[in-house]
C-alpha cells in the first residue's frame, strides 16, 4: 500500500511537471512579449529593458524554466538592490495587472469556485444518481423515458445558454432572484445563498443528466452480475439487494468521474463564473486572458491542473480503499 | 409424501421455449440428479424453482413442502429462499461478491432469515466454514473471495447455501468449472453434509460421471422435457432412450478400452 | 446501409438524423438563403433599430418582420437568421474537422499501441493520461489567446483535434489490444501476413465500428467546445459568425432583448442534442451489448 502510494505520487509529480513546462514553453516562447505586457502601453526602451532584467527574461528559456520550478518550490527573489521585490513560496510571478502575487489571487479566490463547484455537486448527485437509480430499475417505465430524455436534454445544455435562460426567467420574468452579485458568506449568509442559486442550477443540470445516464447504464449492468442472484437466492429483501450488492459496485465507476468532475470545477467553473460575474478562478482566467496577463495564465492553467491531477489521485486512492481487489494489488 | 413436485413447468423467453412440460418429483433426503447437454433446460428449471427468473413467462405447477411457489406472494417466497431452498451455482468466483468478505457473505444469508447480532452471525459462518472443510477459518472468513482458490470458493457457496438448515439444496453444476481434483473433493463434502444433515439435493450437471457419484435418482432432460427418468442403477444399465445412451458414452470410463476420440452427441431433433 | 436502415427504425433517431441533416442543409445553403432574404450575415440595417431604445430592434420578438424573419441584433442591425445559417456553416465545419483529425490522430497511435504494445504503448499511453488531465480549456484558451496572426478557424480544428484524440485513442488502443490477440489475426499471421497487412487488413476493418460511434459522440463535445471558446471570445473573429460569439454578444442585452440569446442558443442546444441522440442510437445499433 505504502509503495502503491508513492509510486502514485511520484506519477503525479512528473504529471505535474510535464503539464508546467508545456504551459510554460506556449507562454515564453509565442510571439507576444511578457515584458511589453508587464510594462503596459507607453513604455519607453529603458523601461522595457529594465523590466526583461528583473523578470529573468534575458536569461535562455531553459533558465527561466528552472528559476520558475525554484520559485515554486522555495521563493524568489525579482531584481536586485533596493528595487528587490521577494516573492514568496510558491511563487508564481506577479500579476502584470495588478502587480499582485499570482498565488495570492488564486487563493483568494478558490473559495467563490468551491462554493459553486461543492453546492452545484451536491445538487448533481443527488439530483442526477436518483434519477439514475430509479431508472435503471424501473427499466422501460415511462418514469424511465421521461428521466433518459430529460437527461440527454441536460447533458446537451451550454452552460451559458442555461445560464442566460435561467437568468432571464429567474431574474427578470419571475424576479424570484436578485441581479447576480457577489456576496461573501460570512457577510450575508441568505444573500450568498441566493446569488449561488442560478450557478448551482446551470452547473447542476448539465452534470446531472450526465451522471443519470452513467448511474442507470452502471447499475443495469451491475445487476445482471451472478452474484446479484445469488443474493436474491440467499433470500435477502430486494432493498438490501440492490442497495449492497447492485448499486456498491455500480457507484464505483461514478466515484472517478465524480473526482475528476470535481477536480476540473474547483480549478474555475471558467464559463459559469464568467456570464454570472462571480470572482472565482475561471474568472480569473477570463480576465487573465483578456488582458494577455502571462503569469497569472500559467498561475491558473498549472492550479487547476494540480486539482485535475491531485483529484485523480484522490480518486485512486479511494478506490483502494473500497475495492478489496485492488487493495490487495496495491 | 414428496417434498419438491413439479407438474408441466413451461417456461418461455419472448415465445422461446426453454421448457416445455416438464414434471419432477423429489423427496426428502434424497438426491435427484437432472442431466441433459446445455440448452437442454435444466438451469432455467432450478431458477423457476425460486422465482428468480426475470422477464420470463413460467407456466404449471411447482409445489414446494405443501405449497404452490408459483402462485406464492413475492414476501413468502423471500422468506422461503435460502432459509428453506437453498442454492449454489456453476461459477463461484461471479457468483460471490468481491466487494464483501466471505464471512461477511455468509452472516448476511444468516441474518436474512434469523435475528441475530453480527457477531453471532459472524460466529456461525466461522463455524460453516470450518465444516465446509476450509482451513483456519478464523482467519480466513475475513479474506475476500478473490483471495480464495476455485474450490475453496465453491466451499464458501455451500457454506452459505447451509447455514440455514435448508430443506433442499439445488446445485447448478456446483462442478464443472473446478479442475478434476477439486471436483471429487466437493462432491465428497456434498455427499458428506448431505449424510449429516440430510438434505434433500437436486443436482444439476451435465456429466452423467457426477450423477453416478451422488445421485438416487436421475431425470435426463432434453429440449425442455424429460425424456428419461427412474433410478440412477437403472438408467445407468438399462438406458431406453437412445440420446441417455448417447450421453452414458461421452463418460469416459476406467474399465472399457481407450477410444481413439470420445463420443460426442448427434444433433439430431 | 444496414446501420442507416437500423437509426431510421427507431423514432428518436430517425428524428435526429433529420435535425442533423437539416443543420447540414441550412449551413450548406447558407449564401442562398442569404441570396433569398436579401440580406447579408454582415449588412447593418440601421433603419430595423431604435435608436432612441438604445438601438433594441424595432418590432416584437427581436424584431422579428417579412424581412429579417429571425430579428434583426440591436445596435446594428445585422439580420440573425442570415448569421445564424452562417454560423452553423462554421461550427459544424470545425466541429466536423476537429474530430477527424482526432479521429485519425486517435486511430493511428491508438493503433500503434494496442497493436504493438511495449515502449511504444507505454509512450502513447501516457501521453493520452496526460493530455486526460489538462485542464484543457484553460490551456485551450490560452493557446489561442497566444497565437495572434493565425486563422481562428484552423487553430480551433488544431486545438480541438489535438485535445480530443486521446479519448479516440483510448478506445481503439483497447480494441487493438483484444483484436492483436484475436484468433483471425493469428491465423493470418499463421498464413505469413506481413505486419503492414495484418494491421491494414484484419486490425482496422474491424475497428471501424467503435470509430464510427466515438466519432459520432465526439462531435457535439466540439460544438459545444467551439461555440464555449468563441463565448469567450477567443472563438471564430467577427464579423465571421458563430453561434458561441452571438451568444457573447447578447449577454449584455438578455434582459431587453431576450430573442438575441435564445435563438442561437436553442440551434445550439438542439445541435448539441441530435448529435448526442444519434451518438447513442449509433452505439446502440453497432454494439447490442449497450441497448438496454
Amino acid at each position: 500500500m505504502i509503495v502503491y502510494l508513492l509510486r502514485r505520487l511520484a506519477v503525479t509529480a512528473v504529471i505535474l511537471l510535464v503539464i508546467c513546462a508545456a504551459t510554460f514553453a506556449v507562454f515564453y516562447l509565442m510571439p507576444a512579449d511578457p515584458a511589453q505586457g508587464a510594462c503596459g502601453k507607453a513604455c519607453s526602451p529603458e523601461r522595457l529593458a529594465e523590466i526583461r532584467t528583473t523578470l529573468g527574461l534575458d536569461h535562455p528559456p531553459l533558465v527561466q524554466f528552472r528559476d520558475y520550478l525554484l520559485g515554486l518550490v522555495a521563493g524568489r527573489t525579482y531584481g536586485t538592490g533596493a528595487q528587490a521585490v521577494s516573492c514568496h513560496l510558491p511563487c508564481l510571478g506577479f500579476s502584470f495587472q495588478t502587480d499582485q502575487p499570482v498565488w495570492q489571487l488564486l487563493t483568494a479566490r478558490l473559495p467563490v469556485s468551491a462554493s459553486i463547484a461543492c453546492g452545484a455537486a451536491v445538487l448533481w448527485l443527488l439530483a442526477g444518481v436518483s434519477a439514475g437509480v430509479v431508472s435503471a430499475l424501473r427499466r422501460g417505465s415511462l418514469w424511465d423515458r421521461a428521466a433518459m430524455t430529460a437527461a440527454l436534454g441536460g447533458a446537451s445544455l451550454p452552460v451559458y445558454f442555461t445560464a442566460l435562460v435561467l437568468q432571464y426567467l429567474l431574474v427578470v420574468e419571475l424576479r424570484v432572484l436578485p441581479y447576480p452579485r457577489v456576496v461573501p458568506l460570512a457577510e450575508d449568509p441568505a444573500g450568498w445563498l441566493q446569488s449561488m442559486v442560478m450557478p448551482w442550477l446551470t452547473l447542476a443540470m448539465l452534470y446531472a443528466g450526465v451522471y443519470a445516464r452513467i448511474t442507470r447504464g452502471e447499475l443495469l449492468e451491475s445487476l445482471g452480475h451472478n452474484y446479484v442472484r445469488t443474493a436474491r437466492a440467499k433470500g435477502l429483501p430486494e432493498v438490501t439487494v440492490v442497495r449492497r450488492h447492485a448499486l456498491r459496485p455500480a457507484l464505483m465507476p461514478i466515484v472517478t468521474i465524480f473526482g475528476m468532475d470535481l477536480g476540473a470545477l474547483l480549478g474555475g467553473a471558467l464559463i459559469t463564473e464568467s456570464v454570472f460575474g462571480l470572482p472565482g478562478v475561471g474568472k480569473l482566467a477570463a480576465d487573465a486572458i483578456a488582458g494577455a496577463d502571462q503569469p497569472v495564465i500559467l498561475g491558473v492553467t498549472l492550479f487547476a491542473a494540480a486539482f485535475v491531477v491531485l483529484a485523480n489521485l484522490l480518486v485512486d486512492l479511494v478506490y483502494a480503499v473500497l475495492d478489496p481487489r485492488v487493495r490487495a494489488v496495491g | 409424501m414428496t417434498l419438491l413436485t413439479v407438474r408441466d413447468l413451461r417456461v418461455s423467453f419472448g415465445g422461446a421455449r426453454a421448457v416445455d412440460g416438464l414434471d419432477l418429483d423429489l423427496e426428502p433426503g434424497r438426491v435427484l440428479g437432472v442431466v441433459g447437454e446445455s440448452g437442454s433446460g435444466k438451469s432455467v428449471t432450478s431458477l423457476a424453482v425460486l422465482g428468480l427468473l426475470q422477464g420470463a413467462e413460467v407456466g404449471g405447477s411447482i409445489r414446494f413442502d405443501g405449497s404452490e411457489l408459483t402462485e406464492l406472494p413475492v414476501r413468502r417466497l423471500r422468506a422461503l429462499r435460502g432459509r428453506r431452498i437453498a442454492m449454489i451455482f456453476q461459477d463461484p468466483l461471479s457468483c460471490l461478491n468481491p466487494y464483501y468478505s466471505v464471512a461477511f457473505q455468509i452472516a448476511e444469508a444468516y441474518r436474512a432469515h434469523h435475528r441475530a447480532s453480527r457477531r453471532a452471525a459472524h460466529r456461525v459462518a466461522v463455524r460453516m466454514l470450518e465444516r465446509v472443510g476450509i482451513p483456519e477459518p478464523e482467519r480466513r472468513a475475513k479474506a475476500y473471495p478473490h483471495e480464495f482458490s476455485g474450490g475453496m470458493r465453491q466451499r464458501v457457496m455451500i457454506a452459505m447455501a447451509l447455514c440455514l438448515e435448508p430443506d433442499l439444496l439445488i446445485a447448478d453444476e456446483p462442478t464443472t468449472a473446478l479442475d478434476v481434483t477439486v471436483q471429487a473433493q466437493i462432491l465428497d463434502l456434498l455427499r458428506q453434509l448431505r449424510e449429516e444433515a440430510g438434505t434433500a439435493i437436486m443436482l444439476i450437471t451435465h456429466d452423467m460421471g457426477v450423477v453416478a457419484g451422488l445421485a438416487d435418482d436421475v431425470v435426463v432432460m432434453r429440449g425442455g422435457r424429460a425424456v428419461e427418468r427412474g433410478p440412477v442403477g437403472e438408467v445407468f444399465h438399462r438406458p431406453q432412450e437412445a440420446y441417455t445412451r448417447g450421453l452414458l458414452a461421452c463418460v469416459p470410463r476406467i474399465d472399457g478400452p481407450l477410444p481413439r476420440r470420445l463420443p460426442t452427441l448427434e444433433v439430431t431433433a | 446501409m444496414s446501420l442507416l436502415r437500423s437509426l431510421l427504425r427507431q423514432r428518436s433517431a430517425a428524428l435526429a438524423l433529420g435535425v442533423v441533416a437539416l443543420l447540414v442543409l441550412l449551413a450548406v445553403a447558407a449564401p442562398l438563403i442569404s441570396w433569398a432574404t436579401g440580406n447579408s450575415p454582415t449588412a447593418f440595417h440601421g433603419e430595423a433599430v431604435d435608436p432612441a431604445l438604445g438601438g433594441l430592434p424595432r418590432g416584437a420578438a427581436g424584431g422579428i418582420s417579412a424581412e429579417h424573419w429571425l430579428g434583426v441584433e440591436p445596435v446594428n442591425g445585422r439580420d440573425v437568421l442570415a448569421r445564424v445559417v452562417h454560423g452553423a456553416q462554421v461550427s459544424l465545419l470545425i466541429a466536423v474537422l476537429a474530430t477527424a483529425l482526432s479521429v485519425l490522430l486517435g486511430t493511428a497511435l491508438g493503433l500503434l499501441a494496442g497493436f504493438f504494445g511495449g515502449w511504444a504503448d507505454t509512450l502513447i499511453g501516457r501521453s493520452m493520461d496526460l493530455l486526460m488531465s489538462f485542464p484543457s480549456l484553460i490551456f485551450m484558451i490560452a493557446l489561442i489567446a497566444a497565437a495572434p496572426g493565425v486563422d481562428r478557424r484552423l487553430l480551433l480544428v488544431v486545438v480541438l483535434g489535438f485535445f480530443g484524440w486521446p479519448y479516440v485513442g483510448r478506445i481503439v488502443r483497447g480494441q487493438a489490444m483484444v483484436l492483436a490477440r484475436g484468433e483471425f489475426v493469428a491465423a493470418a499471421r499463421v498464413l505469413g501476413a506481413s505486419r503492414r497487412a495484418l494491421l491494414l487488413r484484419e486490425v482496422l476493418p474491424n475497428l471501424t465500428g467503435p470509430v464510427l460511434v466515438v466519432a459520432t459522440m465526439s462531435i457535439p463535445g466540439c460544438v459545444a467546445t467551439e461555440a464555449g471558446l468563441s463565448f469567450l471570445g477567443v472563438g471564430v473573429r467577427p464579423p465571421t459568425p458563430s453561434w458561441g460569439q452571438m451568444i457573447a454578444t447578447a449577454v449584455p442585452w438578455y434582459a431587453t432583448d431576450p430573442a438575441y440569446f435564445l435563438i442561437p442558443g436553442v440551434f445550439l442546444f438542439v445541435t448539441v442534442l441530435a448529435f448526442n441522440v444519434l451518438g447513442d442510437a449509433v452505439r446502440d445499433a453497432l454494439d447490442p451489448r449497450s441497448r438496454r
